[in-house]
């Protein structure tokens, strides 16, 4: 067993963090390190530049303009771009929508798409749960009915995360109603430009505006927008559940997450000491690192074994589960270690002299309470669970 | 031995859950509590006609309670309509005023024509007395206070402000300021309601004591079990409502209050609500006697830890929906989770269980 990276793995680790130390702003790793809401150029700007080095689309082969890595170089690169607070790369078109082009697609829609969500000209967004089908997606209701060369669409979607930035939008739709529920879905691209379709923002409980309703009224949609066969398209959802799922595990997030833990424990007083002296709290902390520890050697274990990053479906949702986990008690800990002070809300209200919180702790309550999300999107954890438990038992 | 309430207080109980539920349903709460004022003033003077503010007041002090039942009777009302109003600060101070013979403030303050808030931590002082930084000043017959209060709960509703300060002799008093003497900033919490931040710079002040860390401390536990009987009132609605959507909620074909897995989780939130519920009784009933303090604790750490645990998995079972600002789920979630850490979170709690475990 050798549990070292490798010369050219560490080569590499040192080659991201230059990049990282002469492309990223400080100004934009601020706003990322405090919490603050990232607007549509922000998050454009930074894929621009990763772009530049070709290290965008992570997961693409460098026949399609990927940078052509290996789950560990991805691991790496993930790791160190949280350290250094980028800001996340949007996964819809680059980690869900070019995987499954790459797979699926036609040669035109290749030649078509994949280079337009590189340069930036298509934001896409995902178009899959429904208010009637969350947990159960393959109760989607969502209808498209051919009608000559056209798809129309009727029904609504729903959690679309950052619809409101998107150009285009990629569907599970319900093609026929015949046999069982799976069989009659079709995954279908589409401009959200088309008549007929509105996008509502949905307000969450931390009060930011992060996913959308989406509304089909008679969206007319051409059939060479179809991506593999009709009727299948539950082959292709499924493909994307378990394509590249060691990146779900967040480790990178979490060590950054637990970093400015234990610097905010440091710097906050607590009856006149160090909160991180204090051994109630310290003792949560020193928890919440034994058990990311563990976490990040799984992890390893998996990526090192997964050929080409495509974990079993037991231990993808594995990591889900504890990533998921871990990652909400940090948010946890570092809201609590504000105490009262996690609460002015907005977490810009106090400013200046009047900030009670480090500013970079100061939006702590807001991401714990946005952050309750990770174990309910993504297939909620109690879906993962039934995941493990059908391996588990056979059924 | 006998659980059930008094004649008094089910009648306080009843109108005040009728009145509120009236008055405040989910949606206006839900505009009010996160906008200055935040909260609804055009409704103190009816809270006041129901008896709210004189039941948190003995008898000999001029109100009809004042009992630790009578508080967490009308608390556990507020939490169940996560009513807004600024009733913790009133609390608190209406008890330090009675405490100290202001009965003219106390009368003012129980017919809800006056209102006022306790002003006793600050930023990285936010538990003890003894680290308190803002100070008094005697000259002549007068005084002056300095200093910042942080989280000073309902400051942006109140008249007069109660401070704890440091005086000369190096004791904690107490203060009586008028609100607009104050550099006050005022905000809204997260899980709603507001909180000022107040500053006082050589600030006109009346001492009402220049030794009052007993009665503050006193006053503090009546708040700590005010927040407590509320976390009940919030939990019992929000299990209900858990209760309801899962009831409802159609996945695979049948309500997803049939599966095993949820129904265990909803029967643990059940257990814990329980005990929740049997801590602050058995807190209420310390509240007037030796063992107050360590009653208060015990009842904050578990509410701290019951709360947490109702609010994280009714948002969770709830799925996407839980997470969703329209929805009133949400917001009992919001003030459960942070209720804790108002007057000295689980961990704080647990500190003084355990010293006065060891003493």
């Amino acid at each position: 067993m050798d549990l070292n990276f490798t010369p050219d793995e560490e080569a590499f680790r040192a080659e991201v963090r230059s990049f990282l130390k002469d492309n990223l702003s400080e100004e934009l790793a601020t706003k990322v390190r405090n919490g603050v809401e990232l607007g549509k150029a922000d998050l454009e700007g930074w894929h621009a530049t990763l772009q530049t080095r070709s290290w965008l689309a992570v997961t693409w082969p460098k026949e399609y303009g990927g940078p052509g890595w290996n789950a560990v170089q991805r691991h790496i690169f993930d790791e160190e771009c949280c350290m250094a607070n980028a800001p996340r790369i949007i996964p819809f078109g680059l980690g869900m929508l070019g995987p499954v082009l790459i797979k699926f697609g036609t040669d035109k829609q290749k030649a078509d798409i994949l280079p337009r969500i590189l340069d930036g000209s298509d934001w896409w967004c995902q178009g899959y749960s429904e208010p009637g089908a969350g947990s159960d997606l393959a109760s989607l209701k969502t209808r498209a009915i051919r009608e000559g060369d056209d798809y129309i669409i009727n029904g609504q979607k729903t959690w679309t995360t950052l619809g409101q930035f998107a150009d285009k939008i990629f569907c599970l739709v319900r093609t026929s109603t015949e046999g069982k529920r799976q069989e009659g879905i079709s995954f279908v691209l589409v401009d959200i430009k088309t008549p007929g379709i509105e996008v509502r923002p949905i307000k969450l409980i931390e009060g930011g505006y992060e996913v959308n309703e989406v509304f089909f009224t008679d969206v007319r949609v051409p059939v060479s927008n179809l991506v593999g066969v009709e009727n299948e398209g539950w082959t292709i959802a499924k493909f994307l559940l378990t394509h590249e799922r060691t990146g779900i595990a967040g480790v990178g997030a979490s060590t950054q997450a637990l970093a400015e833990l234990k610097a905010l424990a440091r710097k906050l007083k607590r009856r006149g000491k160090p909160l991180i002296e204090d051994p109630l709290f310290a003792a949560r902390i020193a928890e919440a690192e034994i058990d990311l520890e563990a976490l990040r050697m799984t992890n390893l274990r998996v990526l090192v074994d997964a050929s080409g990053g495509a974990a079993s479906n037991t231990i993808a949702s594995m990591l889900k589960i504890k990533g998921t986990v871990i990652r909400q008690n940090l948010n946890d800990l570092s809201r609590r270690a504000l105490g009262p002070a996690a609460a002015p809300f907005p977490a810009e209200a106090l400013i200046g002299n009047l900030a009670i919180a480090p500013p970079e702790a100061a939006a702590s309550a807001e991401s714990y309470f946005n952050n309750r999300k990770l174990s309910i999107f993504g297939g909620s954890n109690e879906i993962q669970r039934n995941i493990i438990a059908k391996d588990l038992f056979g059924v | 031995m006998n659980f059930t309430q008094t004649d008094d207080r089910r009648m306080i109980s009843d109108s005040l859950r009728r009145y509120l539920a009236d008055q405040y349903p989910v949606e206006h709460r839900i505009k009010i509590a996160y906008d200055a004022p935040f909260h609804d003033p055009s409704k103190w003077g009816a809270l006041a006609e129901l008896g709210i503010l004189g039941a948190l007041v003995s008898e000999e002090q001029g109100g009809f309670g004042g009992e630790g039942f009578d508080i967490a009777v009308v608390f556990e009302e507020f939490g169940r309509t996560l009513c807004p109003e600024p009733m913790l600060g009133n609390l608190m101070g209406v008890r330090l005023y009675a405490a100290f013979g202001q009965q003219d403030k106390v009368d003012a303050i129980i017919a809800g024509t006056a209102r006022t808030a306790l002003a006793v931590f600050e930023a990285e002082a936010f538990t003890e007395l003894d680290e308190i930084g803002a100070t008094a000043a005697k000259s002549g017959d007068s005084w002056t206070i300095s200093g910042h209060k942080s989280l000073v709960y309902g400051a942006q509703a109140a008249d007069t402000l109660l401070v704890a300060a440091r005086t000369p002799a190096g004791k904690i008093g107490l203060f009586e300021v008028e609100a607009s003497a104050a550099d006050l900033h005022s905000y809204a919490m997260i899980d709603g309601g507001g909180a000022a931040e107040a500053g006082f710079d050589k600030t006109a002040a009346v001492c009402l004591s220049e030794d009052a860390a007993a009665e503050i401390d006193a006053a503090l536990d009546a708040g700590r079990l005010a927040l407590c009987a509320e976390a009940v009132g919030a939990m019992d609605v929000l299990k209900a409502i858990t209760t309801d959507y899962l009831m409802q909620r159609q996945q695979f074909g049948r309500p997803i209050a049939t599966f095993q897995a949820l129904q265990h989780r909803l029967v643990d939130l059940s257990i814990e609500i329980e005990q929740a519920r049997s801590i602050v009784i058995h807190a209420a009933g310390a509240l007037d006697t030796p063992g107050r303090a360590l009653a208060v604790a015990k009842a904050k750490n578990l509410i701290g830890r019951a709360g947490k645990l109702v609010g994280e998995e009714a948002v969770q079972m709830h799925g996407g929906i839980g997470m969703t600002w329209e929805y009133a789920g949400s917001h009992y979630a919001k003030r459960l989770i942070m209720i804790d850490a108002q007057l000295g979170d689980t961990e704080d709690q647990l500190r003084r269980v355990m010293e006065l475990m060891a003493a």
